[in-house]
């Protein structure tokens, strides 16, 4: 097996005291790809924030491994340093920082003091990673994030993913916002991370996106669960027949959170 | 009530500083004016800040500096002002109360450009300086604070642009309080005809963390019809300053001015940035961007008054606020009756980084016309957790990332400054004051 693991072991998380996790099981290897759907407000942001150490969010039982490694025991900036990465759903607007300074600092955080990445080297890297994402050029000199249309946020997102290179991603529905040239395009930078090495968790609800990228593994959550997983044609079920038949099978009322199992 | 205080300074000195300056009777004789009326005025009142125990009297009046022939003389903190690539072509360093370096393009000074400091000025251009000083913007008698700066000003350029001449340089001067206790008192005015353009920038920097001294500024900005003006200042004195700035700029028809202001003192300060928008389409945006440490106390105040129809005015007031330092943030959009189809838009923003400190901003619209618009934002604040975690979740350190998110928020100004090593230099001060 190449790459790094992320095992997630019945994850329970709560927000603001409400239990939103009750239970999440998930591994990821490295080389795999997984997609993870399920109807709104069924925990997949919040399992994806866990993972990334959002300070609202507080793990009330379970663990999160990586290669091992107690993850939770992490500051956020050590978890990324250790691999994690995560593309988020609304990512924050920074005024005042260019999105190419926080590239480059970004990048340099994963390498040794010392070892910091050449100007020269990082401009070129930069605008051929934009080029591949077909990302207009001044975008490097804008503040982060701000005033970015919703698809230029994801795309700004992916940049960020192909340039600091993780071990493990999770893309919060990286599609969502998407015009369908772009979300090809997008697509096509993710497909280029893939290798033996690289694991990524894929929060999506178009069976769309999975055209694009196919997944290995897809989950669905209801009630902050993962409550059925499957191969990439159980993706292509609930595209056609949507989640009531997984609630039936599984005797469910109410997907989302608040509810009771 | 008006406290009693006594000058050190009298009549006879001051008509003999002006006479040793050989300076045109017309100053002599507001000098003198000015310094009677400075003990009867009260001090001004600054909205929440009480300043009657403040240092406005007690320092040297006049020292001079040594001249120096070439730029490599300079000490390293203020070569930092100068770009080392490009050559300044228009230059003025003061030092102490006398100028010690002055250069200026050989082109503009053929179209009719001056720009020397205030003593030269008020010998061989008596009669333009005459015109503006202390008449359009700043009066002599709106308080004590100016009517002493009136009665003692001892330093300052003059620069003025003529008619439709565009100048692209930026033109620069340094004013370096080498001697601790010297006070400075100094005079900006600045001129530019119909359809002139100029940037200007200056420095203030002082070396006195022990010595007390005390800054008196007044910069009176005059764009006349269809002129542009881009005013940068990044002031810099030391904790034994105590400092009095007040930067007013007047705004004829269809003319702009910008003002980028870093106000870095380590001092008490109160400082005003007053516009009027006079004419019909003039335009100002006011920038300014402050931090306070220790106990330092500070009260800024933006004023955008619109008299012109279709004035368009901004305010951008952004301050950090760290140990037990406080400062009022002051920004007032006024429109009269008249000005109609203006805008006036302000934000102020104060980032507290310690709970001990005090941060206060009060956005105040003042609108005397129907047809208008007009907005403002305010927060006082800390560091956003979610941005932190945002840039933390790209493996930045948490140190790293709040630099980067103070440094960002005090982007505006830093970004708008002419010249790159002026940038550099505040982005350094930022630096050191943060951290
Ligand atoms: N601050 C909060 N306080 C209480 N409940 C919250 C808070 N934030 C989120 N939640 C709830 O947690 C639940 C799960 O939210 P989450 O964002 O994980 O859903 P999701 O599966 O990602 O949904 P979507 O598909 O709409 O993105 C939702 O019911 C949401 O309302
Ligand atoms: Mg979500």
């Amino acid at each position: 097996m190449a790459g790094s693991t992320l095992e997630i072991k019945d994850l329970h998380v709560e927000i603001e005291g409400q239990q939103i996790l009750k239970g999440v099981n998930l591994t990821i290897n490295g080389g795999e790809f997984h997609a993870v759907m399920g109807p709104n407000g069924t925990g997949k942001s919040t399992l994806a924030s866990a993972v990334m150490g959002h300070p609202k969010y507080e793990v009330t039982k379970g663990e999160i491994l990586l290669d091992g490694e107690d993850v939770l025991e992490m500051e956020v900036d050590e978890r990324a340093q250790a691999g994690l990465f995560l593309a988020m759903q609304y990512p924050s607007e920074i005024s005042g920082v260019t999105n190419s300074d926080f590239l480059r600092s970004a990048i340099n955080a994963h390498r040794e003091e010392g070892d910091e990445i050449s100007l020269m080297k990082f401009i070129k890297e930069m605008d051929a990673t934009m080029n591949t994402l077909d990302m207009d050029k001044n975008m490097a000199q804008r503040y982060l994030n701000e005033g970015f249309s919703g698809g230029e946020k994801k795309r700004n997102e992916i940049l960020q993913l192909m340039m600091v290179q993780p071990a493990i991603a999770i893309l919060d529905e990286i599609d969502s916002g998407l015009d369908i040239d772009a979300l090809k395009v997008v697509a096509k930078g993710i497909n280029e991370m893939r290798n033996s090495e690289f694991g990524c968790l894929m929060i999506t609800h178009y069976q769309r996106l999975l055209n694009y990228i196919t997944p290995d593994h897809v989950h669905v959550m209801m009630q902050g669960r993962v409550v059925k997983s499957g191969g990439p044609e159980l993706a292509q079920r609930l595209e056609e027949e949507g989640y009531e038949w997984i609630k039936e099978e599984l005797g469910i009322e109410d997907e989302t959170v608040g509810q009771k199992a | 009530m008006t406290v009693e205080v006594s000058l050190p300074y009298n009549k006879e000195y001051v008509t003999q500083f002006s006479q040793g300056l050989q300076e045109p009777q017309w100053m002599k004789d507001l000098r003198l004016n000015a310094l009677d009326k400075s003990e009867s005025l009260p001090l001004p009142k600054p909205d929440k800040t009480n300043i009657q125990g403040w240092n406005f009297t007690e320092f040297n009046h006049h020292v001079a500096g040594e001249t120096i022939d070439s730029l490599d003389q300079l000490p390293v903190e203020i070569k930092d002002f100068l770009d080392e690539e490009e050559e300044q072509k228009n230059l003025v360093i003061q030092r102490n109360h006398t100028l010690a370096f002055g250069t200026i393009d050989e082109k503009l000074k053929e179209q009719g450009v001056i720009f020397t400091d205030m003593a030269t000025a008020l010998r061989e251009h008596g009669d333009l300086v005459e015109k503006y000083y202390m008449n359009d913007a700043v009066h002599m008698d709106e308080h004590r604070l100016t009517a002493l700066h009136a009665a003692l000003m001892n330093g300052g350029v003059f620069l003025y642009v003529p008619k439709n001449v565009q100048i692209e340089d930026p033109i620069q001067a340094i004013f370096w309080q080498e001697d601790p206790e010297a006070s400075l008192i100094n005079h900006i005015l600045v001129v530019a005809e119909e359809n002139s353009s100029v940037t200007y920038v200056e420095n203030y920097i002082s070396n006195n963390k022990e010595e007390k001294t005390s800054a008196n500024i007044v910069a009176e900005v005059i764009a006349k019809d269809g002129a542009k003006v881009s005013f940068g200042a990044v002031d810099n004195f030391e904790k034994g300053t105590t400092v009095y700035a007040n930067r007013r700029g007047v705004a004829y028809r269809d003319s702009v001015i910008e003002w980028a202001l870093g106000q870095m003192n380590e001092g008490d300060t109160v400082s005003e940035n007053i516009t009027h928008l006079i004419g019909d389409n003039s335009h100002s945006n006011a920038k300014t961007v402050a931090i306070g440490r220790g106990d330092q106390k500070q009260n800024f105040t933006a004023n955008i008054t619109h008299f012109g129809k279709g004035s368009d005015g901004y305010i951008l007031q952004h301050g950090v606020m760290k140990d037990k330092s406080s400062a009022i943030f002051n920004g007032i959009g006024k429109i009269e009756h008249g000005a109609s189809k203006s805008n006036a838009e302000q934000e102020s923003r104060v980032l507290m980084l310690s709970k001990d400190a005090r941060g206060d901003a009060n956005p105040i619209l003042l609108i005397d016309e129907d047809d208008v618009t007009a907005g403002h934002a305010a927060s006082v604040g800390r560091v956003d957790p979610i941005q932190l975690y945002y840039l933390m979740s790209r493996g930045i350190s948490k140190f790293e990332a709040e630099r980067l998110i103070i440094h960002g928020f005090l982007a505006p100004v830093v970004k708008q400054l002419p010249v790159e090593a002026v940038k550099r230099q505040l982005t350094q001060v930022i630096e050191r004051k943060v951290y």
